[in-house]
């Protein structure tokens, strides 16, 4: 029979054996021959079944458990895979382990504070009176916050942005006050929330990360600590970012 | 994150690369699988891994850095299967026509009624892979389960290419031929 040729190597094809050339002339053979085509199609399928059926046994955890164990920071037989003496590795170890737990301190508090700042943020949202002083523009809501927060800040030029100014209200984190503006670009609310570095407490927040699904940003400035968050891009965030810290 | 994790990256400098465990564990789910098949019986099948797993630690030292590590590991897995009292047992029952002979032989169509297999048949295909030799068992998971290039079963295998080309040939003749009968004896 003529398809002969073409059916022993028929495996290799299915198993993407074939180098790209004949791979290609099997190919082309197929689409023009039905009993060929056939016989691949019932071939995939028994593949397709053996991989399913043969997917069947997971090992139970505590196996898993003594496995682990037992080889557990086994490196090899011998001396001769450590690149460093094992000395310094050990200091790196016990390093690595004293910043951790000061990392897992302040990552304790960053959750906190995270977690505060999307509850104000999306306590915003879902308010139906936002912010305390209505503006369009920043000559009306940084005056307005003097008096009601111990310290100042400057606001961006916005005109020439996709930015636009809705409004702010005074807002507090770890008992300290501080201000939460509010900033629109498309569709999405950007909360710019700006507080003291004593409102951090123990924590150590990172300059972008995300929480929630909302996009943050954060920063010091002037002993000022800026977050500034929302559900906009990365990009708009930034560029926020970028328009807060240069604002004079 | 960023900070502790570059400070993460920093002390690994200093840790041996591709130390053993980074290598190893990996493969603890799919080498379990594949020695339950293998032994079938759960029991044997843990001693089995367990045993891999002491033999590839002691014998790490012979493991060349950036070659194929599955490889090397389920190759220990297999040595030391074949080399248990259930592996010898399997082994002697091996089809004479498994030695040696490279030729591929040509496959037969399927018959018009074709079994086309669907995804429930699983269990029809667990049942016919259970009856099969196990040389025949072994190459079919290799390829499909594992997803082995024939390269990498020429190595797992010790045995040369032409010989996987014709041994997958033959096995994979044989599970339907194998399906076939559980198929009628299911009714």
């Amino acid at each position: 029979m003529v398809c002969d040729a073409w059916t022993e190597k028929l495996d290799a094809y299915l198993d993407g054996e074939l180098p790209a050339a004949e791979a290609r002339a099997v190919g082309e053979h197929l689409r023009t021959c039905g009993a060929c085509a056939a016989e691949s199609l019932s071939r995939v399928q028994q593949k397709r079944a053996v991989q399913a059926a043969g997917r069947r046994f997971t090992p139970d955890p505590a196996f898993r458990a003594r496995i682990q164990k037992s080889i557990a920071g086994r490196k090899s037989g011998g001396w001769k895979r450590f690149r460093f003496p094992a000395l310094a590795g050990a200091m790196a170890l016990l390093i690595v382990g004293a910043i951790f737990v000061n990392l897992n301190r302040g990552r304790r508090g960053e959750r906190e504070l995270m977690s505060e700042l999307t509850d104000l943020h999306v306590a915003t949202l879902a308010s139906s009176n936002p912010v305390d002083v209505i503006s369009t523009d920043r000559h009306t809501v940084k005056p307005w916050f003097a008096g009601k927060i111990p310290f100042t800040f400057n606001l961006p030029e916005l005109q020439d942005s996709p930015f636009s100014l809705i409004g702010g209200k005074v807002s507090y984190l770890n008992q300290s006050p501080g201000a939460e503006l509010i900033f629109r670009v498309r569709q999405h609310q950007i909360s710019v929330f700006i507080f003291q570095e004593q409102a951090l407490g123990n924590a150590r927040p990172d300059a972008v990360q995300t929480a929630l699904s909302f996009n943050v940003r954060s920063w010091d400035q002037n002993g000022l600590r800026y977050f500034v968050i929302g559900d906009a891009s990365a990009q708009d965030l930034d560029k926020l970012s970028e328009l807060m810290k240069g604002a004079r | 994150m960023v900070r502790w994790f570059t400070l993460v990256g920093v002390s690994q400098a200093t840790l041996p690369l591709g130390s053993f465990e980074e290598l190893a564990i990996p493969h603890f789910e799919r080498l379990y699988n594949f020695a339950c098949w293998l032994t079938q019986d759960r029991h044997e099948a843990e001693d089995l891994v367990q045993e891999t797993y002491a033999k590839a630690l002691r014998g790490f030292s012979s493991f060349q850095p950036g070659t194929n590590f599955r490889a090397w590991i389920y190759k220990i897995l297999r040595n030391t299967f074949l080399t248990s009292r259930t592996g010898l047992k399997a082994a002697a029952t091996l089809p004479l026509d498994l030695e040696g002979d490279e030729e591929i032989l040509p496959t037969a169509k399927g018959t018009p009624e074709s079994i086309l297999l669907q995804r429930s048949d699983s269990q029809l295909v667990q049942q016919a892979l259970e009856q099969l030799p196990v040389a025949y068992r072994e190459v079919l998971l290799l390829c499909e389960v594992e997803e082995m290039s024939y390269q990498e079963i020429s190595a797992t295998l010790a045995i040369p290419m032409g010989t996987v080309m014709s041994r997958l040939s033959r096995a994979r003749r044989a599970l339907k031929e194998a399906v076939r009968k559980e198929q009628s004896v299911g009714g």
